[in-house]
């Protein structure tokens, strides 16, 4: 049987890879949407090369009946659209691997890899369909037919997508039925999803971790949007920018990544809450204004989102090597908050934990994210997103107002201009409680020491991380961002009961419980995207806990599931029980 | 009867030189402002760092004193912000021109409602003396050991260049006209940009109180909308220069009032709530 190694398995994962401009990202978002209006759940990842035409391009699909947020290595079923597969794919296809592709594209690659390599001819059904670009079309048909969706979903994607251009529509939903025809008669009747459990349809949102950063910005009112384009925190500045009159947003692109930092201290200087959005090379140059906020005690919030440096580094690749830069970026001492969310569900939370902790100690928050997370989605229940409270709003100053008043959190009443009677100062110098420049060695050390008190609060404040698994754990397992989720289930997989996962979401101050935790294991691991091992090195400095071993990726790719899994598996110490 | 005190800042402790140009213009910035019927409550004075950045310290009205070269972005954000603010950015030619030099060309392609006014002494003040983008040829500093070598930054010609819809001249001794050139800047729609000639008593022994009475004139009978007279008149690289505003233009879009945000809603940013219906509206939409 073709796809028998699919019975045991709780997902299906399929892979398309093809030449960039082939429409691969238009199969992916359609197939997402039916796969999740069927009532499954679906995991899509996307690694792509930084090129705008040729290279090839892959995207991953994991459909399951639970749900799935990791990234794995196998792949079940392969569609290959174009030749010159890369490496990172040809790698992951193993003997259960059922290939599709069309032998004439293909030119005999792929033939001999995988359980077998079934053939479609794609360029001869494109051509009787219309032309080449409806290849895509064949092959998200293929898919369905496989699965067994049908085509309705398809049929009102396409609808909707080219609204007003009837014979694209009509075009396109016959070559997704000459393929789903095809699909449906390799797979048998009913496709290979037949059977398998589907939910309640609850999960219909699908959210991307562009989105859920925005999102999650935008309830808690972020107005303020400024940013110079850079991969991959590009999508936040675009969905702001197309959402901006809906949810009554200041957006704007400007000349450099000084101007939008710049930009954002003057705007929370006049009230709004802004949000930059850059990556490692653009926050180098947000240093200077990350200082400023730091001592006009400005509200900013920073998306961060990683990708492989030093310098221009890999343009579409991940990395988690940021740590330091976001910690240290500034000169001077300041305090900041920083946050790393692992799920779509926390991106929507801690980016409104970034505005609240922002906004309430008024020094900058910054949220990390990375190219991986980025372009991750999955399909979730809205409803369950949490909110935080709303912000609350800025009260009028009195005539004797003043911005840096000494108080024993070390956070003043915020005022801003044009609102009550007061004057509203700000200064980038050691200035007095007025703000005004005034030299006095003592007025220094009181102004340092009450904008230090404030990490006092937020220290006691932040987020505790999470501790996945035994509580009697003797191995901990340790990381924090995006990979949380892989190596979440990479410990499942492993199924030792003497290992716990602690998982960090806020990186930044840490939560002092965390000490204990560290203490109480007897072999401590620390899994990251980077080559140096940042946040390990940040928790021997916090806490005193060195880690035992430390578990580094910076090749450009995210860590797969079973990567981690087998990594942790060699040098976890003891037997744990069941693997 | 107008209340001259009105921006008057009790006790403070000048740091300019006796006899420094920036003296006078702050004078001339607070009278405009009087004469202008704003208080210290309706006026947001922002600079970056140097001599003349320190203005805003001098004075009472809110004030942002950020970083060197960056004025430019605050004041547009602080209006973009709350548009309901007169936003005055100001500092000296090497903040300005120099190290805000990338700002100073986008910030007027975007027109905000903002005046600029920079003080132009062509030196740095307050690092002691060296060249600025504007001094002159030959100009020897400890620095440029040998004389400048550079050519100039023309700010008048770029600004025209770049489309400003409002370009003027003044002379920081020219008390009167300064404050008078000031108003019009201040009551211009879009960005004006407003070059001051400030003679530097300790760093500048070229470009004197003298020297600048020797070659500047007061533009008569000047056609505000001709810009290619402006344009010919800002070319010029000898004195005598001309005093007053070169270039004026009405009905390009102003920055703030082009954005999406106040397409349906005019209230400042600071007073508006989450816009949580809009965020679950977003979220139930499938195709986001
Ligand atoms: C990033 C940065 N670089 C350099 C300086 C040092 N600095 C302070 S003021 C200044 C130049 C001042 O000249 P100008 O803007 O012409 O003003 P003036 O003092 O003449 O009024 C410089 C270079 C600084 N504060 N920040």
């Amino acid at each position: 049987m073709l796809f028998s190694s699919l019975e045991n398995r709780r997902d299906v994962c399929c892979v398309l890879c093809g030449a960039a401009g082939l429409g691969i990202q238009t199969v992916e978002d359609m197939l997402a949407g039916i796969i999740a209006d069927e009532g499954f759940c679906v995991f899509g990842s996307r690694e792509y090369m930084s090129r705008v035409r040729g290279g090839n391009n892959s995207t991953e699909l994991r459909i399951a009946s639970e749900p799935v947020d990791a990234l794995i290595d196998r792949i079940d079923i392969l569609v290959a659209l174009s030749q010159k597969v890369r490496r990172n794919i040809m790698e992951r296809i193993s003997a259960d691997t059922v290939i599709f592709g069309d032998r004439e594209e293909l030119k005999g690659e792929l033939e001999d890899l995988g359980a077998s390599f079934v053939n479609i001819p794609l360029s001869s059904m494109a051509k009787e369909t219309g032309g080449k670009i409806y290849s895509n079309s064949i092959a998200a048909g293929v898919l369905l037919g496989v699965l067994g969706l049908g085509t309705k979903g398809a049929e009102e994607f396409y609808r909707k997508r080219f609204a007003g251009k009837n014979d694209v529509v009509t075009r396109n939903i016959g070559a997704v039925t000459k393929g789903y025809e095809l699909g449906l008669s390799i797979a048998g009747e009913g496709g290979v999803l037949q059977g398998r459990p589907r939910n309640s349809g609850r999960r219909k949102t699908i959210l991307n971790g562009s989105d859920a950063v925005s999102l999650g910005a935008m309830a808690a009112g972020c107005n303020f949007v400024t940013a110079y384009p850079m991969s991959p925190a590009t999508g936040v500045l675009s969905f702001f920018a197309k959402h901006a009159e809906k949810v009554g947003a200041v957006v704007e692109q400007v000349e450099d990544e000084l101007a939008a930092m710049n930009m954002a201290v003057g705007a929370a200087y006049a009230g709004a809450r802004p949000l930059v959005t850059t990556s490692g090379g653009g926050f180098a140059l947000m240093a200077e204004g990350l200082s400023l906020a730091g001592v006009m005690e400005t509200p900013v919030v920073v998306h961060l989102s990683q990708r492989p440096g030093p310098a221009t580094g890999m343009a579409t690749r991940t990395e988690q090597a940021d740590l330091e830069l976001a910690l240290y970026s500034g000169h001077g001492e300041f305090p900041r908050a920083l946050y790393a969310p692992g799920t779509m569900e926390s991106a929507f939370r801690l980016a409104q934990e970034a505005f609240e902790i922002a906004l309430k100690y008024q020094t900058p928050a910054i949220v990390l994210t990375d190219q991986y997370f980025m372009n991750a989605f999955y399909n979730l229940d809205a409803d369950g997103l949490s909110w935080l409270d709303e912000p609350p709003p800025i009260p009028e100053t009195a005539a004797e107002y003043r911005r840096y008043e000494d108080t024993p959190d070390g956070y003043s009443p915020f005022g801003v201009p044009g609102w009550g009677k007061g004057v509203v100062g700000a200064d980038s110098h050691e200035h007095d409680e007025v703000g005004h420049v005034y030299e006095d060695f003592d007025l220094r050390t009181r102004m340092q020491d009450k904008r230090m008190r404030k990490l006092a609060g937020m220290t006691a404040r932040a987020l505790p991380p999470m501790l996945v698994g035994p509580e009697s754990f003797s191995n901990l397992v340790v990381c924090w961002g995006s990979t949380i989720p892989i190596v979440r289930e990479a410990l499942q997989r492993l199924g030792r009961n003497d290992t716990a996962l602690l998982a960090f979401e806020q990186v930044w101050p840490l939560a002092p419980s965390v000490g204990d935790l560290l203490r109480k294991a007897t072999f401590t691991a620390v899994v990251e995207g980077n080559s140096t091992g940042q946040f390990a090195g940040l928790l021997r400095k916090t806490f005193g806990v060195a880690a035992d071993r430390r578990v580094l990726k910076y090749n450009g790719l995210q860590f797969s599931v079973e990567e981690v899994a087998d990594r942790l598996g060699e040098i976890l110490p003891g037997k744990g029980g069941s693997r | 009867m107008m209340d001259f005190t009105a921006f008057d800042l009790p006790g403070i402790d000048l740091s300019w030189c006796p006899g420094c140009g920036d003296i006078k213009i702050l004078d001339s910035i607070k009278k405009a402002l009087v004469e202008l019927g704003l208080g210290p409550l309706d006026v947001v004075m922002v600079s970056g760092i140097g001599q003349a950045a320190k203005t805003p310290h001098y004075m009472k009205a809110h004030f942002f004193n950020g970083l060197h070269g960056r004025a430019l972005p605050n004041a547009t954000a602080i209006k973009a912000a709350n548009p309901a603010l007169e936003v005055i950015a100001l500092g000296g030619d090497g903040d300005m021109y120099g190290e805000g030099g990338n700002h100073f060309t986008h910030t007027i392609r975007r027109n905000p409602g903002i005046t600029n006014l920079v003080f132009n002494n062509m030196v740095y003040g307050l690092t002691k003396g060296q060249a600025s983008p504007t001094s002159p040829i030959g100009f020897r500093t400890s620095v440029q050991v040998d004389g400048v070598h550079a050519q100039p930054f023309n700010p008048l010609a770029a600004a025209l260049a770049q489309g400003a819809t409002f370009v003027a001249r003044a002379f920081a001794g020219n008390g009167d006209q300064t404050k008078e050139i000031i108003k019009r800047a201040v009551r211009h729609k879009g960005y004006a940009l407003v070059d001051i000639f400030q003679p530097c008593v300790s760093f500048n022994s070229v470009n004197t109180y003298k020297w600048f009475m020797d070659n500047t004139y007061t533009l008569e009978g000047h056609d505000e909308d001709d810009f290619g007279k402006a344009m010919e008149l800002a070319l010029l690289q000898e004195g005598p220069f001309p005093l007053g505003v070169l270039y004026r233009k009405e009905g390009v879009p102003v920055f703030e009032e082009t954005l999406a945000a106040y397409r349906k809603d005019d209230r400042p940013l600071f007073r508006r709530e989450a816009p949580r219906k809009a965020v679950k509206e977003l979220l139930a939409s499938p195709a986001i």
